[in-house]
């Protein structure tokens, strides 16, 4: 009766309906926590062909393969994720790949692991050096929304959007809240 | 007599048809140029390591084409997880041609890991692909050429090139020429209006 709101919103669910919605045929992915649940919606949607990679960086190939075949991607990626596509993003920026980036955040907000921090902390600075258009989404109920329009945005402008998913929403504090997700 | 770079990918794309090619950066690239430019080669001019992945991209997004992505030792080295992902995917379209000259050809010709012996065609058939064959002569070349047209892939190939200079012959630069024409190739004129 009194749980908080941010549990009340089933946020990957709204966020798998957008990408229904919008057609996204191709979702990359390297497994994470935060990320779980989305993972699970895409895997079992047979409209999507959902890709499991080693490294975030294969995504931008994947996204880029794909747009030149007429598909559209979106890649689920921890905040650390985003360290491993920069330079990648290059190509995204030169070819003006329309591609759809959605963070869940490490680093940010009551992190226990120090090892996070710095990349956390670097991760909306690296993106826009590199021409991505960041959001940040800091509430449970506010995520779809923010993937809509990044994705719009993203489509609608041949160049990278991304959701920086706050570590308030996904609520990680401990190794062991990690391990049990 | 060892491979050649420039014939091994002129034979590989003579009569290309509905073949949809990507270039890894660097010589493969210029080689698939000096076999003849086209809207529906895709040449990187960056982004090392992502040319498998590109391929397999395409090759999901347009499963009834056959995919063939081109590339170099040292391009492939730097993108060895794509073996493990496209080994997941199993895409039956794709095929993965590494063009072997064990060199680092843009940077000083500095020896890559293939030149201590590191097999790649090993890598891939370990990592899942249809096939993994290492090539040496032209009826090998010959034999991928059918194969990865007519057999249900993906395919993997390391041919043993030359460790020889040619000249360059290179594609446009400008990367989002190349994503239009490709596109509007494949697509249609209202690929620019997706």
């Amino acid at each position: 009766m009194n749980a908080p709101l941010a549990a009340a919103v089933d946020w990957p669910l709204a966020v798998h309906q957008v990408l229904s919605r919008l057609g996204f045929g191709i979702v990359g992915f390297v497994p994470d926590a935060g990320h779980k649940r989305l993972i699970e919606l895409c895997q079992a949607d047979a409209r999507v062909r959902t890709v499991v990679m080693t490294t975030e960086e294969e995504g931008i190939g994947l996204a880029t393969g794909a747009w030149l075949g007429g598909a559209r991607t979106a890649l689920l990626m921890q905040s650390s994720g985003v360290g491993n596509i920069v330079n990648a993003l290059g190509m995204v920026r030169e070819c003006r790949i329309p591609l759809l980036l959605i963070v869940t955040m490490r680093g940010e907000y009551g992190e226990f692991n120090p090892w996070q921090v710095p990349m956390g902390q670097a991760t909306a600075e690296v993106l826009r050096a590199m021409g991505a258009v960041v959001q940040h989404a800091n509430a449970a109920a506010e995520v779809a929304a923010h993937v809509d329009a990044a994705a719009r945005l993203a489509f609608g402008s041949y160049r990278a959007g991304a959701v920086l998913i706050s570590q308030r929403v996904i609520g990680i504090k401990t190794f062991q809240e990690q391990a049990e997700q | 007599m060892i491979l050649q770079r420039r014939e091994v990918v002129a034979t590989l794309l003579a009569e290309r048809g509905e073949l949809l090619v990507v270039a890894g950066l660097g010589s493969t690239a210029w080689d698939c140029t000096a076999a003849g430019d086209s809207a529906l080669t895709f040449p990187m001019w960056g982004a090392m390591g992502s040319a498998a992945m590109t391929g397999l991209g395409l090759a999901l997004a347009q499963p009834a084409r056959r995919v063939l992505v081109l590339t170099g030792d040292g391009e492939m080295l730097m993108g060895l997880g794509s073996l493990a992902t496209i080994g997941v995917q199993r895409p039956h379209n794709l095929s993965l041609v590494v063009i072997d000259n064990e060199r680092y050809g843009e940077t000083g010709m500095q020896a890559t890991h293939t030149a201590h012996g590191v097999d790649l065609a090993a890598m891939a058939r370990a990592a899942g692909f249809a096939s993994g064959g290492l090539v040496r002569d032209r009826a090998g070349v010959a034999a991928l050429r059918q194969s990865m047209r007519e057999d249900k892939g993906p395919h993997f190939a390391q041919i043993k090139v030359a460790a020889e200079k040619v000249p360059l012959v290179l594609p446009p630069r400008d990367g989002a020429l190349l994503k239009n024409r490709f596109r509007q190739a494949l697509l249609g004129e209202d690929a620019a209006l997706q």
